[in-house]
C-alpha cells in the first residue's frame, strides 16, 4: 500500500509485548500529522489471534505475517520474511519498539533492502514536507534530529517509553485481519536457539517497591553501598542499583534497574551516584518523583530530576539518614 | 580462532560537550576514550585466544587520535592492528562504517567478529548487525557468554526483564557484546613495551572509497535538549540540603 505507516509489533510464545502499544500509539500519531494511513503487523508461527487483538485499535489494517520458521525467533527469519513481505505490501515508513529482539534484526533487515534504520528514538517532528527523528546523543548529553536520505521504506524503532501505551486509541469497529504467509526456505535459518529462561531466583520484585535508593558508579567501592541500604532501611525501601554495580557483583542481578534489567515506577526513586545513561532511564524515568544526587552537574540525570542536588552523596546521605530518621520518630 | 574487534573512540564519559559551528556535531576538542562495551568486547577476544589459541586483531576507524585504542589493545594482549584513518570516517553512518570496515579485511579470513553492543555516542547499536548481512554470516546480539562446540559456538543472549537465551550457531559468525560479561584486564608494562613492535596497518579512505556511498541518514541539527521537567536544585550545606530533602519527602513526596 503505498504512503502507509506499518507498525510491527512485537509477541513472545504468543503474548504481545505491551511495549507494542507505546509504537502503536506513536504510529497513530504519526498517521494523524502525515495523512498516510496506519497499519500494523504481527509476525509468528500462528499469531492470527495476536492480530486479531490489535485490530481492536484505531489502525486501518492488521496483517498476520505468519510461517513456522518464524517461531522461534531468529534474525534470519524475522530478516527474510519481513522482507518478503514489506516489498509485496509497500509501506512508506515501519515502526518498531527498540527492543532486545528488534536491534537483533532489524539493521539486518534493513541492510538487505539496502536501506537504513533511526534507532532509538525519542519522538519526530514535521519540518514542512520533511520527517525528521529525533534521539539522544552521548548517554543523553545531547539530542539530535535525523532525517533519511534514501527512498522509503524508512525503518524507525522508538525508545522504550517514548509514547504512552495507554493513549493508544481504540477503533470504533474491528479492523480487518489478513493473514499472509511468507515462504522462508529451510537454508536461510542458521541459529539455533533454545528455550527463554529467567537466571537469578528473583528474590525481590522492585516493580512492587514503592520507595527505591538507587546506587551508581559515584558509590566508587563495594562498602560504601552499606550507607545508600541504611537510607533504604531508614525509608523503608528497597536497594537497587545501575548496570555496572551488578556487573561488579556487588549487588545481585535482581537488583539491576535498567533495560536489561528491572523497569520500575515507584513513588520514590532516589537516585544516587548514578550518571543517567539511557539504559537506565529508560528503567525508571516512570518513577513519580526522582531524586539525583551526583557530583556532575551535566549529569544527563538531572534532565529528569524533580530534585537535584549536585554534589558528593557521602556528604548528602549521613545526614540524609538522620533527617529521615528524626522524622520518622517524631511522626 | 582468529577474531576481529571491532572498536570505537568516544568523548571522555564526564568530558563537557559543545556543539560545533553548524550544530551537527561536537567540537573535538574533548579526551577520548575507548567506548567501554568495546573494552568488554576486546576482553572477551582475548579469554577466547587464551583458552583456544589463535590471533586477536583490532580495528578502528577515525582520526590519528583513534590510534590511542588500538596501541591500548595491543598493549592488553591483541596481536595486530588495522587504523582506517581519516577524519572523514567520523561522518560516516553505520552502514557506511560497516562497508569501510568490511573492505578493510577482506583479505582476512577471521572465525569470529565481535563488537561492543553499541557506542556511547551515537547509541545506534547497528554497526555489528550490519556488517554481519555484508558479509552474509550469521549474529547473535548482547551476548553475555561464549562457548565452543563441535559446531561452532554456543553463546547466552541476554534479554531483557532478567531474561536469557542460549544459541548454538555455526562459524564464522559476529556477536556483539554486552558489558559485564568478563572483567577488564589492565595492560602490564611488558604489555605496553610489546605493542610497539606489533603490526599496526593503515587503511586510508581512498582505499575504501569505492566500497561506500553517500550516508542513507543525515543529522539535520543537534542540540541540547529541551527540559520537560522542572528540576529544583537544592544547593547549600550538605546538612542544610538533607534537611530539606526530609522536608520534601514528608511535605510534596509524602514518604515519611
Amino acid at each position: 500500500m503505498p504512503e502507509s505507516i506499518l507498525v510491527v509489533v512485537e509477541q513472545r510464545e504468543g503474548k504481545l509485548n505491551r511495549v507494542s502499544w507505546e509504537t502503536l500509539t506513536a504510529g497513530q500519531a504519526l498517521s494523524a500529522e502525515t495523512g498516510w494511513p496506519l497499519q500494523a503487523a504481527v509476525v509468528g508461527g500462528g499469531v492470527a489471534g495476536l492480530a486479531g487483538e490489535v485490530a481492536g485499535k484505531k489502525v486501518t489494517k492488521v496483517y498476520a505475517v505468519e510461517s513456522p520458521r518464524l517461531d522461534p525467533y531468529t534474525p534470519d527469519a524475522f530478516a527474510a520474511g519481513l522482507k518478503q513481505f514489506i516489498e509485496a505490501q509497500q509501506p512508506k515508513l515501519l515502526l518498531m519498539p527498540h527492543t532486545y529482539q528488534v536491534r537483533d534484526f532489524v539493521p539486518k533487515l534493513a541492510t538487505a533492502m539496502g536501506r537504513t534504520v533511526i534507532s532509538d528514538c525519542i519522538g519526530y517532528k514535521k519540518h514542512g514536507e520533511k520527517l525528521v527523528f529525533t534521539r539522544q546523543m552521548f548517554q543523553g548529553k545531547l539530542a539530535a534530529d535525523v532525517s533519511f536520505g534514501c527512498e522509503p521504506p524508512w525503518f524507525v524503532t522508538f525508545q522504550n517509553g517514548a509514547f504512552r501505551a495507554d493513549k493508544v486509541e481504540a477503533g470504533t469497529n474491528a479492523a480487518p485481519v489478513e493473514t499472509v504467509k511468507v515462504d522462508i526456505p529451510d537454508n536461510v535459518i542458521r541459529n539455533r536457539p533454545h528455550e527463554v529462561f529467567k537466571e537469578a531466583k528473583q528474590a525481590v520484585d522492585l516493580t512492587q517497591a514503592e520507595i527505591i535508593v538507587s546506587i551508581g558508579r559515584g558509590i566508587k567501592e563495594q562498602k560504601n553501598i552499606e550507607l545508600a541500604k541504611q537510607l533504604a532501611d531508614a525509608l523503608g525501601g528497597e536497594i537497587a542499583a545501575s548496570r555496572p554495580i551488578c556487573d561488579s557483583g556487588w549487588l545481585p542481578m535482581d537488583r539491576q534497574i535498567g533495560s536489561s534489567g528491572q523497569t520500575v515506577a515507584p513513588k520514590l526513586y532516589l537516585a544516587l551516584g548514578i550518571s543517567g545513561a539511557i539504559q537506565h532511564i529508560v528503567g525508571m524515568k516512570g518513577s513519580r518523583t526522582i531524586i539525583a544526587v551526583n557530583k556532575d552537574s551535566e549529569a544527563p540525570i538531572f534532565e529528569i530530576a524533580d530534585y537535584a542536588v549536585v554534589g558528593n552523596l557521602f556528604d548528602i546521605v549521613p545526614p540524609l539518614i538522620e533527617e529521615v530518621k528524626k522524622a520518622k520518630a517524631g511522626a | 580462532m582468529k577474531i576481529l574487534v571491532c572498536m570505537k573512540q568516544v568523548p571522555q564519559k564526564d568530558a563537557p560537550l559543545k556543539l560545533n559551528g553548524s550544530s551537527t556535531w561536537i567540537r573535538e576538542d574533548v579526551s577520548y576514550e575507548v567506548n567501554e562495551p568495546d573494552a568488554y568486547a576486546l576482553e572477551e577476544a582475548l579469554r577466547q585466544k587464551e583458552k583456544h589459541g589463535g590471533e586477536v586483531v583490532v580495528i578502528t576507524s577515525g582520526p590519528g587520535r583513534a590510534q590511542q585504542v588500538l596501541r591500548e589493545a595491543l598493549a592488553k594482549g591483541a596481536d595486530r592492528a588495522i587504523h582506517l584513518e581519516d577524519n572523514a570516517f567520523v561522518g560516516l553512518d553505520a552502514f557506511n562504517t560497516a562497508r569501510a570496515f568490511a573492505a578493510a579485511i577482506k583479505d582476512d579470513k577471521f572465525d569470529l567478529i565481535f563488537t561492543g553492543l553499541q557506542s556511547d555516542d551515537y547509541g545506534y547499536a547497528q554497526t555489528g548487525v550490519i556488517l554481519a548481512e555484508l558479509l552474509g554470516w550469521p549474529h547473535a546480539t548482547i551476548i553475555m557468554q561464549i562457548e565452543r562446540t563441535d559446531s561452532g559456538i554456543r553463546v547466552k543472549r541476554e534479554l531483557e526483564a532478567g531474561f536469557f537465551q542460549f544459541v548454538d550457531m555455526p562459524l564464522p559468525a559476529v556477536l556483539t557484546i554486552q558489558s559485564g560479561i568478563n572483567k577488564l584486564r589492565y595492560a602490564t608494562l611488558i604489555g605496553i613495551k610489546q605493542a610497539k613492535n606489533k603490526p599496526l596497518r593503515k587503511v586510508t579512505m581512498a582505499d575504501v572509497q569505492s566500497s561506500i556511498s553517500a550516508n542513507l541518514q543525515k543529522i539535520e541539527r543537534m542540540y541540547v535538549p529541551q527540559k520537560t521537567k522542572n528540576t529544583e536544585f537544592l544547593e547549600g550545606p550538605a546538612a542544610e540540603v538533607a534537611k530539606r530533602l526530609a522536608d520534601k519527602l514528608r511535605n510534596e513526596v509524602r514518604v515519611l
